[in-house]
């Protein structure tokens, strides 16, 4: 595969996605160029993890089109999963394997050659810190430690795109902020190009470079931060911007039933 | 910051060539073979629990009805009769609720990120199939050291074992598959529970595992030539105790139940991920 340089890393054109009689993407088009840190903003059910299940080929968009650096999400699945690493919102390493288990399996599933896998695996769990703990079962491990462990699985294929839904939800504020710094130096290090989805204000402010809120299904507006909120008033914060844009207060916590099982059954299953 | 700049990431993964279809398969296969042993390592509660079904089978079944002589069973001993048939449906009750642990894994979001590696359904199926077969070979093992113990009289032939091996892979795969069909039509584990337990039974008594065939009624006959079950326990019959048997046909019968079973679970397998 040659490099595509002038491609972005995501180019989203309006796309539509339902589900039954509920539209859970709604014509949405969006660019994330090379290099930067994208963030999704909304509250839950705003679509932000239909579009990212798009985009990362686990679900055929009714209409419209995706390509990851410049190739099409749906023609050229295999390829693009090669591109990406992917950390879904669930807590979902599997606590019956040891950390070091959990990402050798990604390690062989995304077909690192055999003599790289166990150094490529150690590099891995030392970049998220988690060495340490890389031969104890998945199941005694805090939730911080298993969001790192993930991301740790998703490194493990050196993509060029990251993917992350709701990279910090349920974590503690110490979890959260060690959360970010990993995050803020794989792209300063490596270059990763990443793609975020969350509902944290604070999150998108502080580490996205740039924004796209979305509501109902559709991006109410876009731009980096500083732009959002000078749109808006000259000292308005990221919640007056959605407010002025959604038109409706943003939900902090909480969320719908479903999301709260799945968490509940996340703590649960991890002991 | 985390000594990241130690690190050397020159070049990007996906510059690789990916392997051809058949490769990948064989990986995808040995992975998750490698995966289950893994986890059987962790945690041998399973392995024991499991081991006593089989053994109050052979023990007081077998015992009795070789005492009492009720069943014909080609000249040898009831017992040595039954032990394939014991194997066999062991293998078939570990495998026939595999689809359960699908659904946990997609409870869990397991299965989301397993979808999303560059792994074609069909491939990812079948690695989780052979792979759950390994529990079904660790029941047999254990199967036959005790009907050895019980003085069953087994061949000891290690072509025949091999062979054996392949016959009791190529079961338990079937019917993983065949748990993880259901579970793709009835997507949840209580449902997928009680057809499990709705149909070991008839697949278990539609055989030859506990007497031939032809003393069954003509109905049950015609039933059981459809029961992949049947052909598992004659290929184990005819390789470990020797009696006659039609090999070829039962590996053949076997093989295209695997690929049927892989091709109607894979594409059940995102519905169920959904």
């Amino acid at each position: 595969m040659a490099e595509l340089p002038q491609s972005p890393a995501v180019d989203a054109i309006e796309i539509s996605k339902r589900f039954k009689d509920v539209v859970a993407v709604d014509r949405v088009s969006f660019e994330v160029r090379v290099g930067e840190i994208f963030g999704l903003l909304g509250p839950n059910g705003a679509g932000k993890t239909t579009t990212i299940r798009v985009l990362v080929t686990l679900l055929p968009p009714d209409s419209g089109r995706a390509s990851i650096f410049g190739l099409d999400a749906v023609a050229e699945t295999m390829a693009v999963r090669r591109m990406i690493g992917y950390v879904p919102q669930q807590l979902s390493a599997d606590g019956s394997l040891t950390g070091r288990e959990n990402v050798m399996l990604f390690a062989r599933l995304y077909d690192l050659p055999r003599r790289d896998r166990k150094a490529a695996v150690t590099e891995s769990l030392e970049l998220m810190g988690i060495a340490d703990a890389s031969d104890r079962l998945v199941s005694t491990y805090s939730g911080g430690m298993v969001r790192r462990l993930e991301l740790a699985q998703a490194l493990i294929n050196r993509p060029r795109l990251l993917v992350l839904d709701e990279p910090t939800i349920g974590l503690d504020p110490i979890a959260r902020t060690e959360v970010w710094e990993r995050v803020l130096s794989l792209r300063k290090e490596a270059g990763t190009t990443i793609l975020l989805t969350t509902h944290y204000m604070e999150e998108a402010d502080q580490l996205c470079d740039r924004l796209a809120l979305m509501d109902q299904g559709q991006i109410q507006a876009s731009g980096t931060p500083a732009e959002l909120k000078e749109s808006v008033a000259p000292e308005a914060t990221l919640e007056d911007v959605f407010r002025h844009y959604a038109g409706r207060h943003l939900v902090e916590e909480g969320g719908s039933f479903k999301d709260v099982r799945a968490v509940r059954r996340t703590a649960r299953r991890l002991g | 910051m985390y000594g990241l700049s130690a690190v050397p990431r020159a070049g990007w993964a996906d510059l690789q060539r990916a392997p051809a279809w058949w490769r990948l398969l064989i990986s995808r296969v040995t992975t998750f073979c490698w995966v289950e042993v893994a986890k059987i390592r962790h945690d041998r509660t399973e392995l024991y629990t499991r081991a006593i079904q089989p053994a109050l089978w052979l023990v007081i079944f077998g015992e009795t009805f070789t005492a009492i002589r009720a069943i014909p069973s080609g000249g040898r001993p009831y017992l040595d009769f039954m032990a394939p048939g014991v194997i066999a449906q062991s293998a078939l009750f570990v495998a026939i609720f595999y689809g359960i642990q699908i659904i946990w894994e997609r409870d869990a979001g397991i299965l989301t990120k397993l979808l999303a590696t560059p792994t074609p359904t069909s491939a990812l199926v079948a690695g989780k199939a052979f792979g759950a077969s390994i529990r079904s070979l660790l029941q047999a093992v254990v199967v036959v050291l005790l009907a050895t113990l019980l003085g069953v009289h087994m061949t000891l032939n290690p072509l025949n074992y091999t062979v054996a091996i392949v016959v009791i892979v190529l079961g338990a795969a079937f019917f993983s598959t065949l748990s993880l069909t259901i579970a793709g039509i009835v997507l949840n584990r209580d449902r997928l529970m009680g057809i499990g337990q709705a149909i070991t039974m008839p697949l278990f008594f539609a055989s030859n595992a506990l007497y031939p065939i032809s003393v069954m009624p003509g109905w049950l006959q015609a039933l059981s030539t459809i029961n992949p079950l049947r052909y598992e326990i004659d290929a184990l019959r005819g390789l470990l105790i020797g009696t006659p048997s039609n090999l070829p046909e039962d590996l053949a019968v076997l093989l295209l139940a695997c690929v049927l079973g892989i091709g109607s679970s894979s594409r059940l397998l995102r519905r169920l991920s959904q």
